[in-house]
């Protein structure tokens, strides 16, 4: 059993350990420390019912933090060692746990921490290298956090489109560090999807999917940006995107259109051609369009605008680009790409050394400040 | 050991020996600089003596309290501002020599036509915990 087949475990033991009547914030540490315990012990065999042993090893990690909690406190409190008949736990209980974990007064922030080892089961160290934060201030996130949620409970009902945003953060904004976050937040998705019946959330997947099958070609191994004009389209990994293709065209099926379906649906066009030439970017645009009536953002409205500049050409672009306001992140960058498509390539270099000065990241700022470099060079070459 | 950080300013550092703005290089001096950054960086780590590395957004603007219960209040950026950092590096190093030796390797980064930038940059030592010792 490798440690992502146990992590897999731990919604249903924290679900056990809550159903007995332990408080979420400490069955969750409980869990926690069973975790890191079967991790260092199973290396030589795992126990023939895994997920008996970590109840076994949580609960009683349990008593033991409360009672030292308890006699710290000079309060008698006595819990039954053993299990309670009647605390079986159910697939609803994975699903409550999720809502618990991306309740709405969690900031994302918190949201997302408090999911990662809660239903994920990572532990603290790990989430606080893949954020790039100290480990006492991830500590301190995920124990603010439950702090928060205390009063919540596994009875209450929650909304999924919540936990969905969570995931979609956890997809897109993981690091670096040991785990590799894009592929724990399809887990998430997968995990989710088996216990919710809905059209998004299978579009969420087929969306996680269509991307991830493309990252290898996305990054050169050195960090470096490569635009998908230039992407290896060999690299893909035909498999994932076939899934992801399979699962969205099923969730389009039920006619239940929503946001993360139709940026699913914008990815499989771009993974359906074999070469950047034979981009349907006309279906691109039409499913933009289907996009900005469920958010409608600058965002949305910038990428659209790249995509009417391929099918319509860069003066129908521009035009597009024009309905977005000024100060929108990477405008400079999508200005520069249509104006050099359109020949003006004096304006092109400018627009791209200012898409590099205003860049969000580092791998974006060296890619504008090449575009400009080659630009600069392609007009030293005309002169 | 004793920490020091080196700055990099965008704006606010005497002109540089060979200067010529990153745009205005051909590609491949640009990749050859980006190399030599990242080769500085995993050089130092490799002897133990990087601790961090970051770059900064041009773009800032000045905070300050309006009193309680009101909102801070903001001003600029200013484009005017002599002073602009760009990013830093924290190393930690035996000796004062070791790390000027160090800021001047990474002040002759390649830049236009493959030559050395020799940029300025900025190196000052961490005000560091007292010492067990004192007397």
């Amino acid at each position: 059993m490798d440690e992502v087949e146990l992590r897999a475990l731990v919604p249903r033991v924290l679900s056990v350990l809550v159903r007995r009547g332990a408080d979420f914030a400490t069955a969750e540490d409980a869990v926690q420390e069973a975790l890191i315990r079967a991790l260092s012990t199973w290396e030589g065999g795992r126990p023939s019912d895994p997920t008996a042993w970590l109840i076994t090893v949580a609960w009683r990690a349990f008593l033991d933090m409360t009672r030292s909690d308890t006699a710290r406190r000079a309060r008698e409190v006595r819990f039954d060692t053993e299990p309670l008949a009647d605390a079986v736990p159910s697939a609803d209980d994975t699903l409550r746990l999720y809502f618990l974990c991306a309740h709405p007064d969690l900031t994302p922030s918190s949201a997302v921490a408090l999911t990662l080892r809660a239903v994920g089961g990572l532990t603290t160290r790990q989430i606080a290298q893949a954020y790039l934060v100290p480990e006492s201030s991830m500590a301190q996130r995920i124990s603010r956090a439950k702090r928060t949620v205390a009063r919540v409970g596994l009875d209450q009902p929650g909304d999924v489109s919540t936990v969905m945003r969570v995931l979609y953060l956890v997809f897109n904004e993981g690091y670096s560090g040991d785990v590799d976050l894009a592929a724990e937040a399809i887990r998430l998705t997968r995990q989710l999807t088996a216990l919710v019946d809905l059209a998004e959330v299978d579009g969420l997947l087929a969306l996680m999917l269509l991307h991830h099958g493309r990252r290898r070609s996305r990054r050169r191994p050195d960090g470096r940006i490569v635009p998908l004009a230039e992407q290896d389209r060999g690299q893909w990994d035909t498999e994932v995107i076939a899934e992801g293709v399979a699962i969205l065209q099923a969730a389009l099926a039920r006619d239940q259109l929503g946001e993360y379906q139709a940026q699913a649906a914008i990815a499989a066009l771009h993974a359906d051609a074999q070469r950047f030439d034979e981009t349907d970017w006309v279906q691109i645009v039409e499913w933009y369009d289907v996009l900005l009536r469920f958010a409608d953002t600058p965002i949305v409205r910038l990428n659209r605008a790249v995509a009417v500049g391929e099918a319509d050409g860069a003066p129908a672009g521009l035009a597009a680009l024009a309905e977005v306001a000024d100060h929108v992140l990477r405008r400079d960058a999508v200005a520069a790409y249509l104006h050099e498509k359109n020949g003006e390539l004096e304006l092109a270099a400018r627009l791209y050394a200012d898409a590099a000065r205003n860049a969000p990241n580092l791998a974006e700022r060296d890619h504008q400040t090449r575009q400009a470099a080659r630009v600069n060079q392609l007009l030293r070459h005309e002169r | 050991m004793a920490k020091y950080l080196l700055l990099k300013h965008y704006r606010g550092a005497p002109a540089p020996v060979n200067d010529v703005p990153m745009d205005k290089w051909t590609p491949d001096e640009i990749e050859e600089h980006i190399q030599f950054m990242t080769d500085f960086a995993a050089r130092l780590e490799s002897t133990g003596e990087f601790i961090d590395g970051q770059a900064v957004s041009p773009d800032g603007v000045w905070v300050r309290s309006d009193g309680e219960g009101r909102p801070p209040v903001t001003d600029g950026p200013f484009a005017e501002t002599k002073d602009l950092i760009a990013g830093w590096m924290v190393i930690d190093v035996d000796s004062y020599e070791r790390a000027l030796e160090l800021a001047g390797e990474l002040s002759a980064a390649p830049g236009a036509g493959g030559k050395p930038i020799h940029e300025w940059l900025e190196l000052r030592p961490f005000l560091a915990a007292p010492p067990t010792v004192a007397e």
